[in-house]
């Protein structure tokens, strides 16, 4: 530890720290705009000058490190100034020299009111322009659809570069020109190919970056935020849902260091034009081959019609993958009353089995805990497009060097080098068999991770692609005291939840795609699940948010709620309780998930023991307690790994093939939205980035 | 004056031959293994005892730079960066050594890789220097040949030489941005510390230093550091290339004592200022980045770092620009001032934004077309510019400004009188006092 003299106050400080982190240690507060924490530090903006007693120019605080001041001559700490005349005179200079080729157009600015340079203007800029000469004029560039220039407000501070370069992963934007000519750009013009662009929004300091679909939509002060959790993958990132009455106008990241640091991918930020359009509002029942409005009694009516009619063997159920745990609970509470056995929450068939143990399903080290990795073999997956903000986070362990990545499954882009080592199982049994070269690489690690996707679980040799990795995690010794590295990366964000409150087939009871065969069954409870094709013959209640694959094939429609509409829990993949909550009303007669279940369950005779959100939460926090610990992703027991590698069965020889075919597209609510619709196409190569 | 016999650049006119051939009997490669037996702290003990100070303009004394490399390599190569990235405007000096005396730069290049323990040595040459560099490139070409570098050569040190060379952007020339562009990347500085000598080319320790710094080491250590710090001035030793540009008779490059007065300068070497010494307006006596000097204050003065510094001037490149009354020296300071908005290069905020703004203004000041009150806003955008930024650039751009206020105010008043005076602008622009009086 180091001491220092900030402003008279005498702290001791870590001497790896910079003096701008030393200063606020010491409660003084640094002005900045280039200096991020999550980036490389720049030093270009100047606006954290602080004044080191004994050197005649101000310091960058950003970029010194405590290490590099020099004691007195008697050995007296260094003594540092942030209020200091010198450094007074020093902002309110770089402060003019921002604002002298900023254009004055704050009440048109999407930025104002959240605006870096507004603030720290008011706070240490001086009161008049002295500036008599014409301002600076720059075209406005194209980067995409989801991000707005107006580049005559950029200050050059290259956050947005070293974002791009840094945590996305992409050479997409740079710099081009010198001086004062120099442009923030994407050279040619072309759209940004990252999955995490939309985060330069939230780190330009100024309005020069901004949200295109939500350009000149809103204030931020009359927004209502709610702290929420996303639901777009199964990372479970921190979100703030921004609502205007009922609806909402935008989303954006909250910091959770455990799961997605302050980054979120486009999908969780733009959805939400998503939630507007194809909304089921109101009950539908199929009369005469055609969905007709009905009332909520019609719709209960149609269905118990049915219900009664059949018997509980052929009737089955399937969770979606936006589902929270209390819908699938009070789903599966039902179900279990009614005597009913069908029940999947894997709708795309993936091979786990909570019976196994919770370690058999979850992602073990933890998404934070993958920093402490030192090896890692990815089967079957491709992160970059199942989850892109876990996917930064790998790629922030791979830049801090001493990590091979061995890739088995299809070869991608993942922003970082990964060895291809193979495409399906085979090259799996050789790690396991030790007779891939990869596998000493991965032995000799001290902290080795097996991460396998849902493209190695959902396929019908699913089960023994799953005891295979779990071999091969026991052969290179990723399974051992003090560390887990069996990690399976969900793409669904119910599928965790799901799991652990048992939404499985009981007893006698059909999977997913056993219930999906022809005249398999003769009633179809679909909750959210859109990534199936039922077929002909069942008769399909669908309760959902959109009109989507599932409303299309019902004969009866419940309208529920979207993740923004109704507080619930989610389990992400590494098994953290997260808590979303409500940022506005679902629209029209649509009602809570639970809610349905509860009214439908009154109607089919057999009642469910709640009816409140807060009953319901007892009832499941009973059940299941490890729910009622918010925010905790609590270590499952690595025994059970040994016991999923014992599993029988032999894989066949067909290559992995993703889980997720188009980024942008993987929802019924992202099916709706005319962003992520741009989105793909543009990802597809079918359109032409405009050049504006 | 200096003495013949003391002269390094013998060959500073092209008047001879500039090969192995030529070089060879001018003295050149003469011993250098033995230079090298005596060991890496006799050189930098020798470098340190000639009082050598960087002659890229910072006046840094090189032995001292030098002992800062590591002793002992820690796992990583030690790399010697030589720089002929010579833009600064006014100065061809190094210029002159890379056409007609390179193997002066190439053996001085081996010897200061073997006192910093590198291996590897760039030299990188000025975009614009075609034919320069392709003359290096020969000369290191011949000395590969004759096995005086390269691996098993003759002196016993195996060194590399590699010729690298820039795209023209002054900005490289400054030592961070060249490693960065000898990287490959975009030629910015970067900030410090940590400091080359710890952290520079490729994250390992490297030293930078201008040619001539490097060109003259070789001669000092064959003849001792006690006869290069027994020429010139105290503090400023040795002898010094000259660059007379601008108002005088004959301009040339001329090697020069330090510490020759700025009088004898030009009497001597130039042929005198044009129209005679009463003709003489002003000097900018260090390449263009020095604030200028009136000429009272320097016709008497030594030209030496001291010196200068002491008239709130430098030495930097001994660029020396001289300028007689027919010289609008606010225009002079203006094109200046458009140079430094034209190379910086953009990273950081009160060059970028800075340089243009100043420009701006001086710019009309040329004119006339400004307002008195403009002047003391111009000095003081100078000082805001002026230590505030990553590299020494906004410095530089800052200089020329403040030396033309601190020496020449009267002039721009005059200006502003003049243009304010001309009947079409006083037509177009009234006193606010004038309003005020017609509106009682």
């Amino acid at each position: 530890m180091a001491k220092l003299i900030i402003d008279g106050t005498e702290v001791d400080v870590s001497p790896d720290d910079t003096l701008l982190q030393a200063c606020e240690e010491a409660g003084a507060e640094i002005p900045r705009f280039c200096y991020h924490e999550r980036l490389s530090v720049a030093g270009n903006c100047r606006m954290c000058l602080v004044e080191v007693k004994g050197v005649p120019k101000p310091q960058a605080s950003c970029s010194v490190n405590v290490r590099d001041l020099r004691p007195g001559p008697n050995g007296e700490p260094p003594v540092i100034s942030t209020k200091s005349p010198m450094v007074k005179k020093a902002r309110e200079g770089v402060m003019e020299f921002l604002l002298i080729n900023h254009p004055l157009d704050c009440p048109i600015c999407d930025q104002g009111g959240e605006c870096d340079l507004q603030d720290q203007a008011m706070a240490y800029g001086v009161d008049t322009s002295r500036f008599a000469e014409n301002k600076r004029a720059v075209e406005d560039k194209y980067i995409g659809p989801l991000v707005k220039t107006a580049m005559n407000r950029c200050i050059h501070c290259t956050r947005c570069i070293r974002f791009i370069t840094e945590v996305a992963g992409v050479p997409d934007l740079g710099a081009i020109g010198r001086g004062e000519d120099m442009e923030i750009t994407t050279y040619l013009e072309r759209a940004m190919r990252s999955e995490l662009q939309g985060n330069v929004i939230d780190l330009c300091p100024v309005g020069a970056l901004t949200s295109k679909p939500y350009a000149f939509h809103a204030r931020p002060w009359e927004l209502t935020k709610t702290e929420s959790v996303d639901v777009m993958d199964a990372v479970g990132a921190a979100i703030r849902i921004d609502t205007r009455g009922r609806e909402v106008m935008r989303i954006l990241p909250r910091v959770n260091e455990a799961v997605n640091e302050e980054w979120i991918s486009d999908k969780s930020r733009f959805i939400w034009d998503g939630l507007k359009t194809q909304r089921l509002d109101r009950p539908y029942v199929r009369r005469d081959g055609k969905l007709a409005p009905a009332t909520w009694g019609e719709a209960f009516a149609a269905i118990k019609a049915k219900m009664d009619a059949t018997s509980a063997g052929r009737v089955g159920a399937l969770v979606g993958d936006l589902a929270s745990v209390e819908e699938a609970f009070a789903l599966k509470g039902l179900l279990d009353r009614l005597g009913v056995a069908s029940l999947d929450c894997r709708q795309d068939g993936a091979a786990l089995d909570p019976a196994l143990g919770r370690a058999s399903y979850l992602f073990n080290p933890g998404i934070a805990g993958l920093e402490q990795a030192d090896a890692l073999l990815i089967v079957g997956s491709n992160p970059r497009a199942e989850a892109a903000v876990l996917n930064a986070r790998i790629r922030k362990r791979w830049r801090m060097g001493g990590f091979p990545i061995g890739l088995i499954g299809e070869a991608a882009d993942l922003t970082y080098d990964a060895q291809h080592l193979g495409a399906g199982p085979d090259t799996l049994a050789e790690i396991a068999g030790g007779r891939h070269p990869f596998a000493s690489v991965l032995k000799a690690a001290a902290r080795p991770m097996v991460l396998v996707g849902q493209g190695a679980l959902a396929r019908p040799d699913g089960a023994a692609v799953a005891a295979a990795a779990a071999k091969a995690a026991l052969a290179i010794g990723a399974v051992k005291d003090g560390w887990n590295g069996f990690s399976v990366l969900h793409t669904a964000a119910s599928r965790v939840g799901a799991l652990d409150v048992g939404c499985v087939p009981g007893p006698d009871g059909l999977s997913t795609n056993d219930m999906l065969k022809p005249g398999a069954l003769d009633v179809l409870v679909l909750l959210g699940a859109d990534e199936v094709t039922v077929p002909a013959g069942a008769f399909v209640v669908y309760v959902g948010t959109h009109g989507d694959r599932g409303a299309h094939r019902a004969d009866v429609i419940l309208p529920g709620a979207a993740y923004t509409e109704k507080s619930g829990i989610w389990v992400n993949t590494e098994g953290r309780v997260q808590l979303g909550q409500r940022g506005g009303f679902p629209p029209g007669d649509a009602r809570e998930d639970w809610a349905i279940l509860r009214a439908l369950s009154e109607r089919l005779g057999e009642t469910l023991p709640y009816d409140s959100l807060a009953a319901l939460r007892s009832a499941l926090v009973a059940a299941h307690p490890h729910m009622a610990r918010l925010g905790v992703a609590e270590p499952a027991d690595a025994g059970t790994i040994a016991a999923l590698a014992a599993q029988s069965g032999v894989p066949d020889k067909a290559p992995f093939v993703g889980a997720v075919g188009d980024f942008y597209l993987t929802n019924p609510i992202a099916r709706a939205s005319a962003v992520m619709a741009d989105c793909s196409s543009l990802a597809a190569g079918r359109v032409q980035a405009a050049a504006e | 004056m200096l003495a013949d016999k003391d002269r390094i650049f013998t060959n500073l006119y092209g008047l001879h031959d500039w090969g192995l051939k030529g070089a060879r009997a001018r003295g050149g490669w003469d011993g250098t293994r033995v230079l090298l037996e005596k060991g890496r702290d006799w050189i930098i003990n020798e470098v340190k005892a000639s009082g050598l100070r960087g002659r890229g303009g910072a006046g840094f004394p090189t032995g001292l730079k030098w002992s800062f490399m590591p002793k002992g390599s820690d796992g990583r190569p030690s790399y010697l960066v030589v720089n002929a990235d010579e833009s600064e405007p006014g100065t061809c000096k190094d210029r002159e050594i890379l056409r007609h005396d390179p193997h002066l730069l190439v053996e001085g290049s081996l010897i200061a890789g073997f006192a910093m323990g590198a291996h590897t040595g760039y030299i990188y040459v000025r975009g614009e220097f075609i034919r320069e560099r392709e003359r290096l490139q020969a000369a290191v070409d011949q000395a590969y040949e004759a096995r005086l570098l390269g691996k098993n050569n003759i002196h016993g040190w195996d060194f590399d030489l590699y010729v690298v060379h820039g795209a023209g952007a002054y900005i490289c020339g400054e030592e961070t941005a060249m490693l960065e562009s000898i990287e490959g990347k975009k030629g910015m500085p970067r900030m410090k510390p940590p400091f080359p000598a710890n952290v520079g080319l490729y994250g390992c320790p490297t030293t930078v230093n201008n040619v001539e710094s490097i060109a003259v080491v070789p001669d000092i250590l064959r003849r001792g550091g006690a006869w290069f710090a027994g020429i010139g001035r105290p503090n400023n030793t040795g002898t010094k290339l000259f660059c007379i540009s601008g108002h005088v008779n004959t301009p040339c490059n001329v090697e020069e004592a330090m510490g020759v007065p700025f009088r004898e300068l030009i009497d001597k070497h130039a042929g005198g200022v044009r129209g005679g010494w009463d003709n003489l307006l002003a000097v900018i006596p260090g390449g263009s980045s020095v604030p200028c000097v009136p000429a009272a204050e320097i016709i008497d003065s030594p030209m030496d770092f001291d010196s200068l510094k002491a008239l709130r001037s430098g030495l930097g490149t001994a660029a020396v620009i001289v300028m007689d009354k027919s010289t609008d020296i606010i225009r002079a300071i203006a094109r200046l001032s458009y140079f430094y908005k034209h190379e910086s290069c953009g990273q950081c905020t009160p060059c970028r934004e800075g340089t243009g703004w100043m420009w701006r203004v001086v710019s009309r000041m040329a004119e006339g077309r400004a307002t008195k009150r403009e002047i003391d806003l111009l000095l003081d955008v100078s000082y805001q510019v002026e230590g505030h930024t990553i590299c020494a650039l906004g410095d530089a751009a800052a200089w020329p400004v403040q030396g033309l206020i601190r020496h020449f105010r009267h002039e721009i008043e005059a200006r502003i009188d003049a243009y304010a005076a001309r009947p079409d602008v006083a037509a177009a622009v009234r006193e606010p006092s004038d309003i005020a009086v017609a509106a009682e």
